[in-house]
């Protein structure tokens, strides 16, 4: 059971946190035709911009409200109406996604009566859906504005059943957490397709950020699940929540529509994913498809082969909750400490994680801590990369973002051969390092003085 | 906010700028930032612009007040290099809370600002205003001030919050930052008749190490760049060189403008980039040299070391000219660039569709002109399709632009080449544009086009999204004409 304890110190020294608004932003990317805007200064969309393009390596759609300092101080009910317009215009999306920033939210702007307000005079947004959520950077992260902003989608677009109405025995709404890339997606709709379900993802990054060659231009999100579709989620048999993050987006779905949810905090290893099939054959009434009980055979010798390398390694890993939650524990399980775990903000999901303190601190407390506690791997998104380089450790990157290597929607930490995948992954880059760096000399046993050793001149080479 | 939105108006006052000059008081007044357009708006804040111009100065501590997203949304993303030390790639904030805001965050920052002297000891630390703590009423000067005082170190504060105005905006309030807490507050050990400024060059891919030997071969000093691979120190001192160049025509201009005014040293706006451009600024640094009392034979070893270094920058490019015959490229980036690469290009062979002028003075399309004739094709402002279209009519073989636009290209799967900020290759100086031909030879030219465009078996070749694209752009114009 771990503590979670909050570095107390007034200057954060290179952030691992990002902000919410982004996070809820990056939550609308997954709707088919969307067009998030975030209603603060032009900075705000602009650096959430660049973070995305560079992590994906994709056009990305993100608007602004542009607020000047005027706009500010009045209010920015203009700048929001103007805003819609023009976008509604230029880019004919199917769905906007509003987003509150610290500088909006400080001044007190009232969206949700604006919105009413821009409905009241201009009737032909009519067919337009406006989804609002409120996301302060002054508080909580990354995570929390995705969170939010899947349960607002959640609470404003999927319809109230007709009382009586049956459910689709054979449709599962998921609700995958932001920890999981568009190549997870992909693989957990493989997975659950395979078991004869129909899975619908809300949100679904795998249809709009996954690097495919679009049909034609369009400034908005080239796929994603479409809003008609997440209209009829309530009709689903069941709810697969991904990650504790999700657990208030699939509470809102069941007040709402009755969909009963399981909630699964990990995919990523051995026992999280028999879990996760189990029900799945639960749900369909099928037996376990004969692949997937020759990819879990692979995943365990995956284990066999891997844990020669990892088990007994000190990891040195920062991320957002449920990432920390669902790779530290898959390595603790295959035998690595975990002796420094730093992440961004509360959840309940940290008090499970088997260490001792889980830090809510920045990078600075991540190298600080690997250093004195002589970690041999660290684990944490992109910037993580200065820090690898004094400690001259092996650095694997997770999380976004993820700017300096290619691939980033693709890493995989579900499924059977995904985990399988990633423990290699993981093994090689401490393989990689151990050759590199650790090879034995003659001199990496000498005796020293403390044991009887008597040449003076022999000890030198010994101290590494 | 008195201060701050006098030393705005002061900027939009800019006696220097071209654009300026030609407005009435009234317009003079409006500001020289287009007005942004919601839901239509693209580019960074003023923060964002002045953390661009002041970052590359490595060994300071640029902390910045504000909340998690102006720091932690963007930080070690910029290309500047430096030649030692790091703490410039260090993010420091003081990533306010809700506590901040409602009972004022100074004391946090005047905290934060604490840790890192005890922690990191820089020569200096810069504080960075952002929006929330503007509207609170956080004053970052007087905290700056307490500060400085108390721990016997520069704290400079950074006046931009991101709801003033634009990047380029941000650009020039940092330079005034420069101009009033910064330059002049130190003496150098020595001087000499060959010290000269650089301003508003950011070293970014360590294109300033591409011209930089050639300033050595003269025996040229640079006694501070303003602020590629900068240090503290150095741009404290600035003040005794005897000659400026200022790089990037809108960035800093009141920068060098005002070290004129304060401390009598004569500027010129040059570029780096193209041979002859190359040539030019040396031969006019040289000059200003030399009217500010260096000995006049630098004027003639500039002449041999521009003699030499061409001669061997045209060799290197003669081989391309072949290989390029009938190439055509689309340029797409902004103000200088848009003219100072194109004579590199065309005397390679390559011909040039159309280069836009978006972000251009008027000063740069004559230039464009004298290059390409009077029917050069200026681009005003191109929509991702009309890029496209002009991409695959084989209006052009390749499109150079920087990032935002890459996609149009990529995904259309067509040759791209990144020449703006965030590029990895570095483009100044004679070995510079070698290196540039050298870099759309290797994408022109590359195998993988053929593959990447072959239609996949299962579809209808006739039928394909591209082929649609480009009807549905063709049609109107067929029956328009």
């Amino acid at each position: 059971m771990a503590k979670v304890t909050h570095v107390k110190k007034a200057c954060t020294v290179n952030p691992l946190k990002m902000s919410q608004p982004i996070g809820a932003a990056l939550a609308f990317m997954g709707l088919r035709g969307a067009m998030p805007l975030l209603h603060g200064s032009q900075g705000c969309t602009s650096f959430g911009l660049v973070l995305f393009v560079r992590h994906f390596k994709e056009a990305i759609p993100l608007q602004t409200t542009a607020m000047s300092e005027v706009a500010t101080v009045l209010g920015g009910y203009e700048n929001v109406e103007q805003a819609i317009l023009n976008i509604h215009k230029r880019t004919k999306p199917e769905i906007i996604g509003i987003c509150s920033t610290g500088v909006t939210e400080t001044k007190g702007d009232d969206v949700e009566g604006y919105i009413h307000l821009v409905r009241e005079r201009h009737p032909e947004l009519a067919g337009l859906p406006l989804v609002y959520v409120s996301t302060p950077d002054f508080k909580d992260a990354f995570q929390d504005g995705w969170t939010k902003a899947v349960t607002r989608m959640v609470e404003g677009l999927v319809r109230v059943p007709e009382p009586g109405a049956v459910r689709d025995a054979g449709r599962i709404a998921v609700l995958p957490g932001c920890h999981l890339t568009p190549g997870d997606l992909e693989e957990l709709r493989t997975i659950i397709e395979d078991f004869g379900l129909r899975p619908s993802f809300l949100p679904d990054l795998s249809g709009s950020l996954d690097g495919h060659i679009p049909e034609d231009f369009t400034p908005t999100t080239i796929g994603g699940i479409g809003v008609d579709e997440v209209a009829s989620l309530g009709e689903a048999a069941w709810a697969v929540a991904i990650g504790e993050q999700m657990r208030p987006a699939a509470e809102a779905l069941r007040t709402r529509a009755g969909v009963p949810f399981r909630l699964f905090p990990r995919l990523c290893g051995l026992a999280a994913m028999d879990e996760f099939i189990m029900f799945l054959s639960a749900a369909s009434g099928r037996p376990v498809p004969a692949k997937y009980r020759r990819q879990r055979g692979q995943l365990v010798d995956a284990m066999l082969d891997g844990h020669f390398h990892i088990g007994g390694r000190k990891l040195a890993i920062a991320a957002e909750p449920d990432l920390l939650a669902d790779v530290a524990g898959m390595l603790r399980e295959m035998g690595a400490e975990i002796s420094v775990a730093v992440t961004t903000a509360h959840s309940p999901i940290l008090s499970g994680i088997d260490t001792e303190e889980v830090l809510i601190g920045d990078l600075e407390d991540l190298e600080r801590l690997a250093g004195e506690r002589g970690c041999d791997l660290l684990v944490t998104h992109s910037h993580g990369r200065q820090a690898a380089e004094r400690l001259g450790i092996p650095f694997f990157r997770v999380g976004i973002p993820m700017f300096d290597r290619l691939g980033a929607g693709h890493l995989l930490t579900v499924g059977y051969r995904g985990v399988r995948d990633l423990i290699f992954a993981i093994s090689n880059l401490v393989i990689a390092d151990a050759e590199q760096s650790h090879q034995p000399t003659p001199d990496s046993w000498r005796l020293t003085e403390e044991d009887g050793a008597t040449d003076g001149a022999q000890q030198k080479g010994q101290a590494a | 906010m008195t201060t701050l939105s006098a030393t705005i108006q002061e900027v939009f006052n800019e006696p220097a700028c071209a654009k300026n000059a030609a407005k009435s008081e009234k317009e003079r007044k409006k500001g020289c930032t287009k007005q942004l357009q919601p839901g239509g708006a693209a580019g960074g804040c003023a923060f964002d612009g002045a953390k661009i111009a002041l970052q590359p100065l490595t060994d300071v501590a640029h902390l910045v007040h504000g909340p998690i997203a102006c720091e932690g949304n963007s930080w070690d993303n910029r290309g500047a290099r430096s030649s030692g030390p790091s703490l410039w790639r260090t993010g420091f904030t003081t990533d306010i809370n809700e506590t901040d805001i409602v009972f004022g965050g100074e004391k946090r920052l005047y905290k934060a600002i604490r840790e890192i002297i005890e922690k990191y000891d820089p020569p200096a630390v810069f504080v960075y205003q952002t929006c929330i703590p503007a509207m609170t009423g956080d004053d970052i000067n007087a905290v700056a001030k307490a500060a400085s005082a108390k721990f016997g170190k520069p704290v400079i504060p950074i006046n931009a919050p991101g709801f003033v105005g634009p990047k380029n905006l941000g650009n020039k309030l940092a330079g005034e930052a420069l101009l009033d807490h910064v330059i002049g507050t130190v003496e150098p050990e020595y001087t000499t008749p060959y010290d000269i400024n650089i301003i508003g060059e950011y070293n970014l891919s360590g294109e300033l190490w591409q011209v930089k030997p050639l300033l050595d071969a003269l025996g040229i000093r640079v006694l501070s760049c303003i602020s590629g691979d900068g240090r503290y120190r150095e741009v404290a001192q600035s003040h005794r060189a005897k000659a400026a160049m200022m790089v990037c025509s809108k960035a800093m201009i009141n920068v060098a403008r005002k070290m004129e005014e304060r401390y009598g040293i004569p500027f010129f706006e040059g570029s780096f980039y193209g041979i002859g451009d190359t040539s030019d600024s040396l031969r006019e640094i040289a000059r200003l040299l030399v009217s500010r009392g260096a000995p006049a034979e630098l004027l003639d070893r500039t002449e041999a070391l521009i003699a030499r270094e061409e001669a061997k920058a045209w060799a290197s490019i003669a081989p391309f000219k072949p290989l390029f015959a009938g190439k055509r490229v689309l340029l797409i980036t902004g103000g200088v660039k848009s003219w100072s690469v194109v004579a590199a290009l065309q005397e390679a062979g390559l011909e040039i569709a159309g280069t836009s002028v978006k972000k251009s003075t008027k000063e740069d399309k004559e230039r464009i002109k004298e290059l390409m004739g009077e029917d050069a094709h200026m681009i005003e402002d191109m929509t991702p399709r009309e890029m496209y279209r002009m991409l695959k009519d084989a209006k052009a073989d390749i499109m150079l632009s920087g990032g935002r636009s890459q996609f149009v290209a990529l995904k259309a799967a067509m040759p791209w080449l990144d020449i703006n900020q965030e590029r990895h290759h570095a483009y100044m100086g004679y070995v510079g544009m070698v290196d540039l031909l050298r870099e759309i030879a290797k994408t022109l030219f590359n195998p993988v086009w053929e593959q990447v465009r072959r239609p996949a078996p299962w579809d209808d070749p006739a039928d394909n999204w591209q082929a649609r694209a480009l009807a549905e752009i063709v049609a109107p114009q067929l029956a328009a004409e």
